[in-house]
């Protein structure tokens, strides 16, 4: 028996390190600053999709929606060793907001075809919101775990995991296919060098289209470029809107019910400031100085 | 147009029988955003032999508890929770409903949210009622709830609106809403809910369960001590649970202090910790990102101390020590020892 898993992933800016050179003059963010990174919760859930394949057999399809870019973190998915990839990305799906994009992503699923567990990053570090996963799930009519931090047994009808509560853990028996979120705890492994050897000529149909145009050099056509690379397994699946059935009254900004009505920068102040000196003095008049307006008793 | 709306829900999150604290921040919340629409604010109380908190919650404000009974709803497990919630809303319609931005409400909401195709913001800081002006759209709404919400790494805060049907879904962040005085004399209504489970929602099985109270008590602190990478290691966060007991205070940490492991997630304050506002903060060693500030920034008094005088934490801070932890801390102590 053979698994098949599949692997949301997302190519998010890293607003974790966020530099003066990102923000805007008017206080905004500006995206293209940012380095383009491989979400880190979704690193912890294609590791864990990897445990299983090493563990069990398993076939390990990992998909994104995004713009073409965003075959980047495919790319990057097989050098770890996932075996095949599939980019949704069409202009269609663009504003979307978590109830379009999972919609999007759940007709994506369908499309791969069966599967035994559909894994994702907890939450993407863009928006922080951790939607996604239960709500493809739920268009999926699957059972969810969320919060996945090891998977104990998996069999051809259920799969039994190690999940974190508020303060704590549980273990969860769920037939399969399931849905799980997965959170930081795991180490995932690095890229392998002989995979990337072979993956880095991994394209989509738009990356082998746009190096033909700009770097033209052989006869042969894209027609025949792509039929070599699926041959060889180093073709990119790119699915557009029509490609998974998806209504479009339900994807990007028109299937999206929620809106942003106003952005406004983080501005910190505190109002008064009073530098303190760090002598013995200094602290004692501080110290003094809260006793007497009650902050300390 | 006087279309009867529907009333202010919040979904009561309790675990052995005892509220969370944030189920009565919302309740004070949504009595505030009731009483701007003209409905009253409604809990949504699951679990098994609950019936108990009912009377809390009339005391915070609720004038009615849809109270969900059944063993079946102990422990909690998303897709029952979902079920009975959803049969709810379709048969009573609220206008908006609240969930704390907790472990179970983050997993609970979008599934929710997702089958009644409702908009969904997660972790709010702060709602508000509105109108809003839909100018791509050329389209008017009365009353809406504003959903405010920090993003992108905390380095903006967004308003965002649900423009689809009711309710309007919203998580909210723990610690943030102001939890009102209990009236105690106060009395509502309880109305018991047919609990309708198929075999569908029940797949999930709770085969085995560890967990204990938390022991840090950072919101309720009056006085927070917190650590950040610059105290070092673990060995040095002594420093800092001194200083935090000789003032009668807890011990706060920063995420960077927290990953690397020198001391527990609990202690943790900002934005995937917890958000405080105490009477004083004191932030040794702390560089102050943005996500930090976010957690403690609406403290009544905070002090910085850091060898760096760029540091950010410096623009939330009232008091700043320019100058090492390690010497500054001790002679806090001892000025503290001297004066009190």
């Amino acid at each position: 028996m053979s698994y098949t898993i599949i692997v949301f992933v997302k190519q998010v800016p890293d607003t974790q390190n966020i530099t003066g050179q990102a923000m805007k003059p008017d206080g905004t963010v500006n995206r293209q600053a940012l380095p383009a990174i491989f979400n880190p919760e979704d690193l912890n859930a294609l590791e864990l999709a990897l445990q299983l394949k090493d563990r069990y057999q398993a076939k390990v399809t990992v998909a994104t929606m995004g713009p073409p870019a965003a075959a980047e973190v495919l790319r990057n998915a097989l050098f770890r060793g996932a075996d095949d990839a599939v980019l949704l990305t069409d202009r269609a799906f663009a504003g979307a907001d978590t109830l379009a994009t999972s919609y999007a992503l759940s007709k994506c699923a369908s499309k791969i075809g069966k599967f035994d567990l559909i894994l994702c990053g907890r939450q993407a570090i863009d928006g922080d919101t951790a939607q996604v996963g239960p709500q493809i799930a739920e268009k999926l009519k699957l059972p969810q775990i969320s919060y996945v931090e090891e998977v104990l047994e998996l069999t051809e009808t259920s799969v039994k995991a190690r999940r974190a509560i508020e303060g704590g853990y549980e273990i969860l028996e769920s037939p399969t296919p399931a849905l799980f979120t997965v959170v930081d705890a795991n180490e995932p492994r690095p890229e392998n060098a002989i995979r990337i050897m072979k993956y880095k000529k991994a394209k989509t149909k738009s990356e082998l289209a746009a190096s033909k145009t700009s770097t033209y050099v052989g006869g042969e056509s894209v027609a025949e470029d792509l039929e070599t690379k699926a041959a060889k397994g180093l073709l990119i699946r790119e699915w557009s809107a029509a490609d998974v059935e998806a209504d479009p009254g339900r994807i990007g900004f028109a299937g999206s019910p929620t809106k942003v009505k106003q952005i406004q920068s983080v501005v910190l102040t505190a109002g008064d400031y009073k530098a303190v000196e760090a002598t013995e003095a200094g602290v004692s008049n501080l110290i003094h100085e809260l006793i007497e307006d009650h902050t300390l008793g | 147009m006087s279309e009867q709306i529907g009333n202010v829900w919040v979904f009561i999150e309790q675990e052995g029988g005892k509220i969370a604290d944030v189920s009565l921040e919302l309740v004070s919340k949504g009595t505030e955003l009731a009483a701007k629409l003209g409905v009253s604010v409604e809990a949504v109380l699951l679990g098994s032999n609950v019936g108990n908190c009912c009377d809390t919650l009339f005391q915070y404000g609720c004038k009615k508890v849809y109270l969900a009974d059944d063993p079946r709803l102990e422990p909690f497990t998303v897709l029952p929770f979902a079920k009975v919630i959803m049969d709810l809303i379709k048969e009573y319609k609220p206008n908006i409903l609240l969930f704390g931005a907790t472990m179970k409400g983050r997993e609970l909401a979008p599934r929710v949210a997702s089958e009644k195709l409702a908009g969904l913001t997660a972790d709010c800081t702060d709602l508000r009622i509105d109108d809003f002006d839909d100018k791509v759209n050329k389209k008017f709404y009365k009353n809406k709830l504003m959903q405010i919400r920090p993003a992108f790494g905390g380095n903006i805060i967004a308003t965002i609106v649900n423009t689809w049907d009711d309710p309007q879904m919203v998580t909210v962040r723990e610690g943030v809403m102001k939890m009102v005085e209990p009236d105690p004399s106060a009395k509502g209504e309880v109305v018991k809910v047919d609990v309708a489970l198929t075999a569908e929602e029940t797949v999930v099985k709770v085969i085995e369960r560890m967990r204990q109270d938390k022991t840090v008590n950072l919101k309720g602190a009056q006085i927070i001590v917190a650590g950040g990478y610059g105290v070092g290691s673990a060995e040095n966060f002594k420093l800092i649970r001194e200083l935090a007991q000789v003032l009668g205070g807890e011990v706060g940490a920063s995420r960077a202090a927290v990953d690397a492991g020198w001391i527990d997630h609990d202690h943790q304050v900002g934005q995937t910790g917890v958000t405080v506002r105490p009477k004083l903060y004191i932030a040794c060693g702390i560089s102050g990102s943005v996500q930090h500030c976010a957690g403690m920034s609406d403290s009544k008094k905070i002090i910085a101390i850091n060898t760096d005088p760029a540091a950010p934490i410096f623009s939330v801070a009232h008091y700043g020590i320019v100058g090492d932890l390690n010497q500054v801390i001790p002679m806090m102590i001892k000025a503290y020892k001297a004066k009190a």
